[in-house]
């Protein structure tokens, strides 16, 4: 029998359309795949039983003709996402035993349609980080390897290395600076986050709330696509939900760009850009001329300061949103001398440093006298940032750019100095900041063989341009590259 | 970023860490300082931004804020909310005494 | 709009070895939305539950929760704040105050601090000194209404070492009404509270039940030289009744006073009122200063009311105790005083309106006022706990007007009648007390009175002064059931006067 954990999503959906396997095999095979990696640490928590069990049921529905969207694949959550009796940690020790007695409206959306889920992937501590490390569950090692092990990117790390490892046909993820895009890039996957609103944020343990959006992470454009559509839809629980209609965006993928303007932004040609990746765009140009799109130059002035705006914005909403986890009524708790001590000791047993550090930040930039000159001053910089978006739509319909700054990087290499590790975020975090749509797509391998993923930004709720357009970009690079899967032993 | 000046001082550590309820080491104030400065310090070219006359974004999505009908649609389940805490009797949460 | 120009009544100075002091108040009430549903949650709001029976997930701070106004509580606060003549905010915001505390879950109160949903406003107040005197009309300023999140209760006799919480009253919406510092005396600060009582009962947006707690008052007192340079203030923290408002007031501006002429200072500071001592006393003193870190609540948007929203609330809004009052003056003749007292609430107001309903209103209020409101007091009774209602003392005063009973005889039936022995009727039945009309019988009593006095008698004619002494005598004689009327028309006759 065929290797099942080979097929995208979109392709085994046909096959169990077909009748060619049902769930439960697609779910055994994936299982297995599953536990020959856990040398890559992708998983935080299996479900494997209930996994089986969901497989069953799946078969059951597809008998008497219920079919979802991805009704019967085999799929991981990342572990923010709160999962009705499996346990959710956010990757941190301060919620290594929380289990919640509700399900996220993403999980939910998905389970609706059909989902097997397989496990809670690894992540960032709280989803802070861009290399997986900060995890209180170890670092997620990228399936791509080069003598050395590499990080798969953050936050979504442990979605981005499972999806790619073929551990499961895809996965939830959620990025609030480019936690989709920058782990797709640095796996050779496919990640999208949609515009602000469109996924509803009930559910989610909450990072920074104005930018925190849930997407997938897919082998394909097409995946992406179907996945999205599973898990997005209005939600009356979250007061920022968008009360729009979820389109068909899988028919939006390989329809013609012909004549569509596509925008490159010359701010994006950041000093000491590596030059595989200059000319990854470069190819990426030609490629979408190709396909029929005009290229058009624009400008976006202020994306040199979307990352230190980031920077503030994120933290004080962070430092706030980090506030209920006090050891009161769930979580750990570790007892002081007295409440106040009880406080301090169990926040520093159960957050991890960058959790910490930005927890403080975030305090710092609220606190009183600072407020203006930070926070304030961030926010008047997030108005001019949309601004510059806005004025860019008068003359492109998407934006075209490299997704990271680099190729994925050894384990251990950034984690000295933090400003260089958020500069990860370069090219991803003006779309949070706006709350605009954008993608990554696997493009090109750089000099060592290593993945390199080009972003397609959109305007907000365009995500069928978005998809249109990544999808012509996916067809003329033509990737499909894979690790070799080297943890199999 | 080493060469840059203090922005947080180890006074300005303490007062945070207490506000955020975090207990920070003696020996690592002055590291968490030096570090919290090079970030603030590196935020600060967000000075060279003209935003007279801007707004400040304060919302994510430009519309009405929703509303709920005044209706009693949740609660009653006492069993879940308690279920994971560190510490309940009767009914209630227990915690560290919060008054002397 | 601060009045700090204003200078209280010599009356209300109180004497200081160094001389004279004034006491300058500002309260903020906290008076609970008469919701059925929190402010963020669809959990109940309903008084006296077990134990986090009514906390949802929102409510106890779960990852990932997210709240959603209640549009009802929005209603209510623009509501009160017409009913405070105050500007209503067509654009609001939710923010946060951030701090750590074992009844707040979220580690943060959703309030609203820079756009509040009401600005500025005024109240007029009519003071009633210890003897139920009034005194000087006082006009109020509000500063603000805001509404924000309520916290949950902690219970600390459970446990020795411990504290039990409750998050029941969590997430309950609160609005927040903040007074300008224009009271001058515990007898003001007091009659403000009752009349923001009075205003939010009549607009039903909050039920005042001060003994729930659901409307509360943190009080902040400063004193000075009369017309002189503003003191360092200290906030007592939740009061919950109108007598305890005034001793906290008291106690406090004389500790002030004691402090600053001793040649010490006062700290700025949050204090507690002590009901059982009727002292205040520092709360433990935290071990921060606060940096409650406000900024906008990033999961909520911004509350653009239409301003015709507002208008169709205020074309519904009902009548309000200072209409009432006015239109009490006019319509039934009553004094600024009567009216006032009338329409203090809305439940006496519409006692009274029952009562005066097609009968004398002056004799209506004398007896609601007078008679009933007194006996109440004497008991220790609200209203609403009256034995008597309106229809019964609506009754009473029937009797009187068809001359079934006397004035003098219905005091004593108003008695019985308060103490449950039934109604009017039933009483002046049982107890025979109906006046003697029969011009018979009452001459037979005037005939006996007349021949036992019968040198008097002779005096009247140049006398006529007496008449007072026989009429005095018949009404004894028949125990006041004669008709007064029919016995001084036949005195009259008899004496030949
Ligand atoms: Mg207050
Ligand atoms: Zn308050």
């Amino acid at each position: 029998m065929t290797d099942l954990t080979k097929y995208t999503l979109d392709e085994a959906l046909g096959g169990m359309n077909k009748g060619d396997f049902t769930s439960v095999e697609l779910t055994q095979a994936h299982i297995s795949a599953c536990e020959s990696a856990t040398e890559l640490n992708a998983f935080v928590t299996t479900s494997f039983e209930q996994a089986l069990e969901a497989a069953k049921n799946s078969d059951l529905r597809r008998a008497k003709g219920e079919i979802g969207i991805i009704e019967g694949a085999p799929l991981g959550v990342k572990d923010l996402f709160c999962t009705d009796g499996v346990k959710t940690t956010a990757g941190s020790n301060i919620l290594d035993q929380f289990e919640p007695t509700y399900e996220s409206a993403v999980t939910a959306n998905m389970n609706a349609q059909g989902m097997v889920m397989l496990g809670k992937l690894n992540l960032d501590e709280f989803a802070m980080g861009s290399s997986n490390e900060t995890s209180a569950y170890g670092p997620v090692i990228n399936p791509w390897r080069k003598e050395e092990n590499l990080v798969p990117g953050g936050s979504s790390g442990g979605s981005a290395a499972a999806v790619a490892a073929d551990l499961c046909l895809g996965a939830t993820a959620t990025d609030t600076g480019g936690s989709i895009r920058q782990p797709a890039s640095f796996t050779g996957t496919v990640g999208i986050k949609p515009t602000y609103g469109r996924c509803s944020r009930w559910g989610t343990v909450a990072f920074a709330s104005s930018l925190d959006q849930a997407g997938p992470i897919a082998k394909t454009v097409k995946d992406a696509a179907i996945l999205l559509q599973s898990m997005a839809g209005y939600d009356e629980k979250d007061s920022t939900s968008l009360n729009v209609p979820v389109p068909d965006w899988k028919a939006s993928c390989g329809k013609s760009i012909k004549g569509q303007k596509i925008g490159i932004p010359k701010e994006y040609m950041i000093d000491g850009m590596p030059d595989d990746i200059k000319k990854l765009w470069d190819n990426g140009i030609e490629w979408l001329k190709d396909s029929g799109a005009e290229i058009v130059p624009i400008s976006l002035p202020h994306t040199k300061y979307a990352l230190p705006a980031y920077y503030v914005v994120a933290p004080a909403e962070a430092s706030s949103n980090l506030a209920r986890y006090d050891g009161m009524r769930y979580g750990l708790r570790t007892n002081g001398s007295d409440l106040n001590d009880t406080y301090a000791r169990t926040r520093t047993m159960g957050f991890g440093d960058e959790v910490k550090r930005r927890i403080m930040i975030g305090t710092y930039v609220l606190s009183a006298g600072y407020y203006d000159a930070y926070y304030l001053r961030a926010q008047k910089v997030r108005a001019r940032i949309v601004e510059d978006f806005e004025n860019a739509w008068y003359k492109c319909d998407t934006i075209l750019t490299p997704t990271a700054p680099s190729a994925p990087f050894a384990l251990g290499r950034k984690v000295v100095d933090p400003v260089e590790m958020y500069l990860n975020d370069i090219f991803t975090v003006t779309t949070n900041l706006a709350g605009l749509p954008g993608i990554s797509i696997p493009a090109g391998l750089n000099a060592d063989g290593l993945p390199l993923g080009l972003q397609i930004i959109g305007k907000a709720l365009d995500e069928d341009t978005v998809f249109a357009t990544a999808s012509a970009l996916e067809s003329a690079a033509d990737f499909n590259s894979k690790p070799a899967k080297w943890w199999i032993k | 970023m080493s060469n840059q000046k203090n922005v947080v001082n180890v006074e300005d550590v303490k007062k945070i860490a207490r506000l955020s309820r975090l207990h920070v080491e003696d020996t690592e104030l002055q590291s968490l300082a030096d570090d919290l400065s090079g970030i603030l310090g590196w935020i600060e070219q967000l000075n060279e931004v003209d935003v007279d006359k801007v707004k400040p974004m304060t919302s994510a999505v430009a519309m009405k804020s929703p509303m709920r009908k005044d209706i009693v649609s949740d609660g009653g389940k006492r069993d879940q909310i308690l279920k994971n805490a560190p510490k309940e009797d009767d009914g209630f949460f227990v915690v560290p005494r919060s008054v002397e | 709009m601060f009045t700090a120009e204003r200078v209280a009544d010599e009356k209300d100075w109180i004497k200081g070895e160094t001389g004279d002091w004034e006491v300058i108040i500002g309260l903020e009430v906290h008076a609970q939305v008469s919701s059925n549903s929190k402010l963020f949650s669809g959990s109940s709001t309903k008084y006296g539950a077990e134990p986090n029976s009514q906390v949802s997930l929102v409510d106890a701070g779960m990852p990932g929760m997210l709240p959603v106004v209640n549009e009802y509580c929005i209603e209510q606060a623009i509501k009160t704040g017409l009913g405070l003549n105050a500007k209503i905010n067509l654009y609001s915001r939710f923010d946060r105050k951030n701090y750590f505390y074992v009844d707040l879950p979220q580690g943060y109160q959703i309030s609203q601090f820079e756009h509040p949903i009401v600005g500025e406003g005024n109240i007029e107040v009519l003071p009633i000194d210890s003897d139920g005197n009034t005194m000087d009309l006082v006009t109020v300023g509000i500063e603000r209404l805001h509404l924000e999140q309520d916290a949950g209760k902690s219970v600390h006799d459970l446990s020795p070492d411990e504290t039990y919480v409750d998050l029941n009253r969590c997430g309950v919406a609160l609005m927040e009404i903040v007074s300008k510092p224009d009271m001058r005396s515990p007898e003001e600060a007091s009659a403000y509270v009752d009349k923001l009582r009075g205003i939010v009962r009549a607009l039903g947006t909050c039920d005042g039940d001060m003994e729930k707690g659901n409307l509360r008052a943190d009080v902040n007192v400063s004193v000075r030289k009369p017309g002189g340079e503003l003191g360092t203030r200290c906030e007592i923290k939740n009061v919950n009744s109108m007598r305890f408002i005034r001793q906290a007031i008291n106690y406090e501006a004389r500790r002030h006073i004691e402090i600053i002429e001793a040649g010490g200072s006062i700290d700025q500071e949050t204090r507690l009122f002590d009901s059982i001592k009727g002292e205040t006393r520092t709360m433990r003193s935290k071990e921060d200063a606060h940096d409650y870190r406000y900024f906008p609540d990033p999961d909520l948007l911004p509350l653009n009311i239409e301003q015709s929203y507002v208008d169709d609330l205020k074309a519904k809004l009902p009548e309000l105790p200072d209409a009432i009052k006015n239109r009490f003056m006019s319509d039934y003749n009553l004094s600024e005083y009567d009216a006032r007292i009338l329409t203090a609430d809305k439940i006496k107001s519409d006692f009274y309106e029952l009562v005066a309903n097609g009968r004398d209103a002056k004799i209506a209020a004398n007896w609601t006022m007078g008679d009933l409101f007194g006996a109440l007091n004497k008991s220790g009774l609200e209203l609403n706990e009256t034995p008597v209602s309106a229809k019964m003392l609506g009754e009473l005063i029937d009797r009187i007007s068809d001359n079934t009973i006397s004035g003098k005889i219905a005091k004593s039936v108003f008695e019985r009648m308060f103490n449950g022995e039934g109604n009017a009727d039933e009483i002046i039945e049982a107890q025979g007390l109906k006046q003697v009309t029969d011009v018979g019988a009452i001459t037979a009593i005037v005939d006996e009175v007349i021949a036992n006095n019968n040198e008097q008698a002779q005096k009247a004619v140049e006398n006529p002064k007496l008449l007072g002494f026989f009429v005095g005598q018949v009404m004894k004689a028949s125990q006041g059931k004669a008709n007064p009327q029919v016995v001084n028309q036949l005195l009259r006759e008899k004496l030949g006067l």
